[in-house]
């Protein structure tokens, strides 16, 4: 299995991250590195195996349905680079 | 006509909103219309390093809607990431669920033009709901900027989705229907299109009658009312047959309705699509659904709507048509069982819930849960009908006020003077007039044309503004003539 450099812009485009040319080889090749260790598990023979959907050996970590006040308007839009009438405000979309 | 060469094919995928207290993965409420972020918390607003934890009710209320569907209930079941940039999603991905969702192969009946079909139900899956973008300027292309309220971010969702099984948009709107009443008698959602809480897109294509394979699918969005999405349905059907009649190809791809235009139109295509990138989400274990928990559920299931349908057939002697549009929802078939407390003769009382009270309910845009003239007052005002104080004509109008100012029927009437005249006497002197002034229909009646009566009694009815009695009218005529 490899990627090529049309993967990674790809994924970069979904990622909305911006490359250089020589970033895009670097992480082609990286990425290509990466998978190509991994690959190695391909070796074992998963026919009869349940996917493991989680790591660790618990289910069922459920909360009653109560509501409580957690942050007021302020508080929330403390970070927030741009507001406007109590809401977030970010840059065009479509 | 080349449509009756084609048929179409729909399924349709809705999200409700469930009526839990608290949001899906964290306690923020979820109470509709708060000012904007202020039903927010480091969870739902995607904050590094806040965990979700899961709302056992929202659990709950699958299970519940799954079994009212007729579903297959998971024994295994888990969440996962779906990976997209879009502002209304603070985290960049919402917890949805893949390929375990909770509840499998369900179905419900629809019945359209007397015959019940069966439509399949493929999944019904758990997912938080996004923010609120409000786009700043006239039009989203236009727009610099948008803002966003993230109250809505996490509210607890139902995503059901429907095997491409509907032929018709009259098949979708009786399936959206049906399945807006079962949500509504479990009381897992309130199901408002008008709120959001109830949402609905459809794929959609048409193929030669006949034919075994599907044609090419688009998907519609943006429909927030059945009647938008029987129109929308009805459009893009016709495109679609438009462009293969022209010798040309649908293209794959999301499709808008435009309700003011009336069109539905290209929004993105499938090159464009989406790219999830789906996997299990770490930060939430599984959900393993024993069969106790199944049936403890499944006790507290309510009586449906199928089985209302026929308990108001049987018990009542209720025509099916009425019965059918009476438990079409639960609130309506609450205040007609409510209204049947106080005034007992369950065909009056259906014949205006259908007529009067869906009338003025929909003119005025309201939920039959809003309906300003409660069940005890629409009893008082048969009452005043069936003792002779007012006739059916007028209380039709008394009605009509008793919705918009909220007023007694008896108030009204007494207000308004609009007593029926069920004196004889004061009757007799009018009925005579009538008969003087209207020497051709007199002789008409007289001379064998017996339905010339009908316009004698008409000019008595005017005479008093609706309030004579049309029986003791009719006597006095016929009496008089005779």
């Amino acid at each position: 299995m490899s990627i090529s450099k049309k993967d990674v812009e790809h994924v970069a485009l979904l990622a909305r991250l911006e490359f250089s040319e020589e970033e895009l080889e670097e992480y082609t090749k990286q990425l290509n590195d990466i998978l190509g260790y991994v690959d190695k598990l391909n070796e074992l023979d998963t026919a009869d195996v349940e996917p493991t959907s989680h790591v660790l050996p618990l289910n069922n970590v459920l909360r009653e349905d109560a509501s409580r006040d957690y942050l007021d308007n302020e508080t929330a839009l403390k970070n927030a680079p741009d507001k406007k009438d109590g809401m977030f405000r970010v840059p065009k979309i479509v | 006509m080349s449509a009756n060469k084609y048929e179409a094919v729909i399924g349709l995928e809705v999200h409700v909103e469930l009526k839990t207290n608290s949001k899906i993965f964290c306690a923020c409420s979820t109470e509709f219309g708060a000012a904007p972020n202020t039903q927010v918390c480091p969870v739902c607003l995607g904050l590094p390093g806040t965990l979700p934890v899961v709302n056992k009710r929202v659990v709950d209320f699958a299970i519940k809607a799954g079994l009212a569907l007729n579903c297959k209930i998971a024994e295994f079941s888990k969440f996962d990431r779906k990976n997209y940039y879009y502002p209304d999603l603070p985290k960049g991905y919402q917890i949805s669920q893949y390929d375990l969702p909770i509840c499998e192969h369900g179905y419900l009946d629809i019945e359209v033009d007397g015959e019940t079909k069966r439509i399949g139900i493929t999944r019904i899956h758990m997912e938080e709901d996004a923010g609120k973008l409000m786009h700043e300027g006239d039009a989203i292309a236009e727009a610099e900027s948008s803002l966003v309220d993230y109250n809505r971010t996490g509210v607890p969702l139902l995503e059901i989705v429907s095997e491409p099984d509907l032929r018709s948009p009259e098949e979708a709107v009786a399936y959206l229907e049906k399945l807006k009443a079962i949500l509504q008698y479990t009381e897992v959602s309130d199901c408002k299109m008008q709120e959001g809480s109830l949402r609905c897109d459809a794929n959609v294509s048409v193929r030669p009658v006949g034919a075994a394979e599907f044609g090419t699918k688009t998907e519609l969005k943006n429909m927030n009312s059945f009647k938008a999405l029987q129109k929308a349905l009805e459009y893009e059907i016709e495109r679609q047959i438009d462009i293969l009649e022209d010798g040309g190809e649908v293209v794959q791809e999301t499709r808008s309705w435009n309700e003011n235009k009336g069109i539905t139109v290209s929004l993105r295509s499938k090159e464009e699509a989406h790219d999830y990138r789906y996997f299990p989400d770490p930060d939430l274990v599984p959900l393993v659904i024993d069969r106790e928990w199944v049936e403890r559920i499944r006790e507290t299931l309510p009586e449906l709507p199928d089985e209302r349908k026929r308990r108001l057939i049987e018990e009542y002697g209720l025509p099916e048509y009425d019965a059918t549009v009476i438990t079409s929802s639960k609130d309506l078939a609450d205040y007609f069982d409510r209204c049947l407390q106080y005034f007992g003769d369950a065909k009056k009382v259906s014949n205006w819930i259908m007529a009067e009270l869906l009338r003025l309910l929909n003119a005025r845009d309201l939920e039959a849960a809003d309906c300003p003239v409660s069940p005890e007052q629409l009893a008082e005002l048969l009452q005043l009908i069936d003792k002779g104080t007012i006739s059916g004509k007028i209380a039709k109008q008394v009605f009509e006020e008793m919705f918009d100012t909220g007023k007694t029927a008896a108030a009204i009437v007494k207000e308004k003077g609009l007593e029926q005249i069920s004196d004889a006497g004061e009757l007799e002197r009018i009925v005579e007039q009538v008969i003087a002034n209207n020497p051709d229909p007199v002789a008409d009646y007289r001379n064998g044309k017996k339905q010339a009566i009908g316009f004698l009694v008409g000019q008595v009815m005017k005479a008093t503004r609706g309030k004579a009695n049309p029986q003791l009218v009719n006597e006095l005529l016929r009496k008089k003539l005779s």
